[in-house]
């Protein structure tokens, strides 16, 4: 059976001055429908470009180099540009990042849901206005009919990223791609847009790609996450599982970054050493290895794959992956035994 | 946004009468006065100075100005000096061409630039767009009169396809038909001027708007580049040119001076061109009293237009 969504060994390019970069490489992660995975890194490592190539949104510069991105069973990497236009808005939808730019300022909020509506559905504009006015009641927009005739610069951050949502689920989308839904927003209504995305999901049952660099935001929405560096998933599991036990060193790092409230020594929170390699210098061998502390010489020279760390869970690291085949290798003595 | 036109129209009152001063001093200031143009060298020095009494020349500038004031605000403009016609029948039977040829020109312009700079912009630094900047330099660097007088030379002298000048064709039946014909090389020639210019304009404002992020909303919805450019790109690149056409009104009423010239065009132009030669100061107020119009009321519609398309901005 397949899944909903199923990336293989994506690799995207850009178009320079200075030639062809390799912005994304071997991605691969699946998922369900209903299901939410969300994409953790830093700044510049590929979150956004992974989730844009899935919308074909990459720009004129950019494109799909290798790999395959299927949904629904539909191969969107062999599609033509129309097919692509016919899922976006309506199997396919986004949020984005920046609620204050991402509406039109010179078209009312309502007219911009409805576009999406008449284009889809095929409702006429009557109804698609009606459509438009219940599905801001819904996302929590008061005064709905009032609010549809606003242009977005009457409101708020907050309400803003709410109407982005509503035009985002207007056509009931299998698959909702949310680039850092919530990082330009205050943190009480950060609280307020994930509650919202959370029901409005049990709701409606549609699968959520969601691009973050907050752990915190990870461990409130996402079933499974993949964690990226430099263009390349560095680790994929569980969300249990990557709080609990996470195995590359690059994941481990990350969480041990986090403020803690409980924790009452005052030492300095310990940060990752270096910063994210650039496109144009990949360092050989693992990506991670000049920030790494437990690095080999095997990381400096053999890039590693994607290797299997237990049931589910996924790492590219030579480290922990031979700690797991330590372990493998003991459980077969001890069952042999 | 009633009470904000009823204040914009207060504010224009006094600019108003500033401009009527201005323009009476300096045309006062020029050497030369309306008698020695209107009569024969020959006559004797009384009839002039008598002349000049009798048409008020003798009398301190500012009881020039306030008469012609007193009069103008009992709606009287005067009298030509040397056609000796009301001044109001002189510019009524002027103005229409004018804004006739001026507006023509306008439309032209704006519907070649705005084409025109949207794909210069869509196909930023292909040879498309290199093409549309050459073109447009071309257009802005041609003079308007030396682009008139080729235009006269080849379509009607040479080709003999279209009327080399005037507005209607003299002993016939005139007609919209004729004036058109005669329309097309004059508005051609201010058009193409206007839309060199502009598609400057329109480009840059395009590029910037399409590096927006709600054009990217506008794709993810799944809409067509079409409508993305056409209808989320270009309501938003509109909004500054709208200033840049409304500023172009001025420009085109002063170039129109030369341009009725060049095609004979029985405009305020030409009206304008003879008064300045015959200093025939009546006329002359009275067309910086239109011209004075016509630029404070475009101001105006511009900036009513500005809070129109764009729900950003809202006067009170």
């Amino acid at each position: 059976m397949g899944q909903l969504l199923e990336v293989e060994r994506l690799q995207v390019a850009f178009r320079t001055d200075q030639g062809e970069l390799i912005s994304v490489d071997e991605v691969s992660f699946e998922l369900g429908a209903g299901e939410t995975i969300a994409i953790v890194g830093e700044s510049g490592c590929g979150k956004s470009v992974t989730s844009l190539s899935i919308m074909g949104l990459l720009g004129a510069h950019g494109s799909v180099k290798q790999g395959d991105i299927r949904f629904n069973g539909e191969t969107l990497t062999d599609s033509s540009k129309d097919q692509l236009r016919r899922l976006r808005g309506s199997d396919i939808a986004m949020i984005f990042q920046e609620p204050m730019s991402s509406l039109n300022p010179v078209i009312p909020i309502g007219e911009q849901i409805e576009e999406s509506v008449r284009l889809h559905l095929k409702l006429p504009r009557k109804e698609a206005k009606a459509l438009a006015v219940e599905m801001l009641g819904k996302v929590g927009i008061p005064r709905p009919e009032a609010i549809s005739k606003e242009y977005p610069h009457a409101l708020s951050g907050g309400m803003r990223q709410r109407v982005m949502i509503a035009m985002a689920l207007v056509c009931q989308p299998k698959l909702l791609i949310a680039d850092e839904p919530t990082t330009a927003l205050d943190v009480t209504i950060q609280a307020q847009i994930l509650e919202l995305m959370k029901q409005l999901q049990a709701e409606s049952g549609a699968a959520i790609l969601l691009v973050t660099h907050d752990l915190g935001v990870v461990a409130e929405m996402a079933d499974q996450v993949i964690v990226m560096y430099a263009g390349q998933v560095v680790e994929a599991t569980d969300v249990y599982t990557l709080f609990r036990a996470p195995q590359h060193p690059y994941t481990q790092a990350l969480l041990k970054s986090i403020p803690r409230l409980d924790e009452h020594n005052r030492a300095r929170l310990p940060a990752i050493p270096g910063a994210v390699p650039s496109l144009q210098q990949m360092p050989a061998g693992c990506r991670f290895h000049p920030r790494c502390p437990a690095a080999s010489e095997r990381c400096e020279q053999e890039q590693p794959q994607l290797m299997s760390a237990g049931e589910g869970h996924r790492v590219r690291c030579w480290i922990a992956a031979s700690a797991e085949q330590e372990r493998v290798d003991y459980a077969a003595v001890e069952a042999t035994a | 946004m009633g009470r904000y036109i009823v204040r914009r129209l207060l504010i224009a009152i006094p600019v108003f009468f500033g401009i009527t001063l201005l323009s009476f001093l300096i045309m006062n200031m020029a050497p030369g006065n309306p008698v020695d143009m209107l009569i024969n060298p020959n006559t004797p020095k009384e009839m002039l100075e008598l002349k000049k009494e009798l048409l008020g020349l003798n009398d301190p500038l500012h009881v020039q100005y306030l008469k012609w004031l007193g009069g103008f605000l009992q709606g009287e403009l005067g009298y030509s000096f040397s056609s000796f016609a009301p001044v109001s029948q002189l510019i009524g039977e002027r103005i229409g061409p004018t804004l006739l040829l001026a507006s023509a020109s306008l439309l032209l312009g704006i519907l070649i630039a705005i084409p025109a700079g949207i794909i210069s912009a869509v196909h930023q630094n292909s040879r498309l767009d290199y093409m549309m900047t050459a073109l447009s330099f071309l257009g802005t660097s041609i003079p308007p009169f030396f682009l008139g007088l080729g235009l006269i030379y080849v379509m009607g002298i040479e080709l003999g396809w279209l009327p080399t000048g005037g507005m209607t064709t003299l002993g016939g039946t005139g007609g919209i038909g004729d004036i058109i014909l005669h329309m097309i090389l004059p508005v051609t020639v201010l058009g193409v001027t206007i839309a060199g210019k502009k598609v400057r304009y329109v480009r840059a404002s395009m590029l910037d708007v399409l590096q927006q992020d709600y054009l990217r909303t506008a794709r993810a919805k799944g809409l067509s580049e079409f409508m993305v450019t056409n209808k989320h790109a270009l309501r938003n690149a509109l909004i500054p040119i709208i200033t840049v056409v409304g500023a172009e009104i001025p420009l085109l009423l002063g170039g129109s001076i030369i341009m009725e010239q060049v095609f004979q065009w029985p405009g305020i132009g030409q009206l304008t061109m003879e008064a300045i030669l015959s200093r025939d100061y009546p006329t002359l107020m009275g067309l910086n009293l239109i011209a004075a119009c016509i630029v404070l009321s475009m101001n105006l519609v511009t900036d009513i237009l500005y809070a129109t398309v764009d729900p950003r901005i809202t006067y009170s």
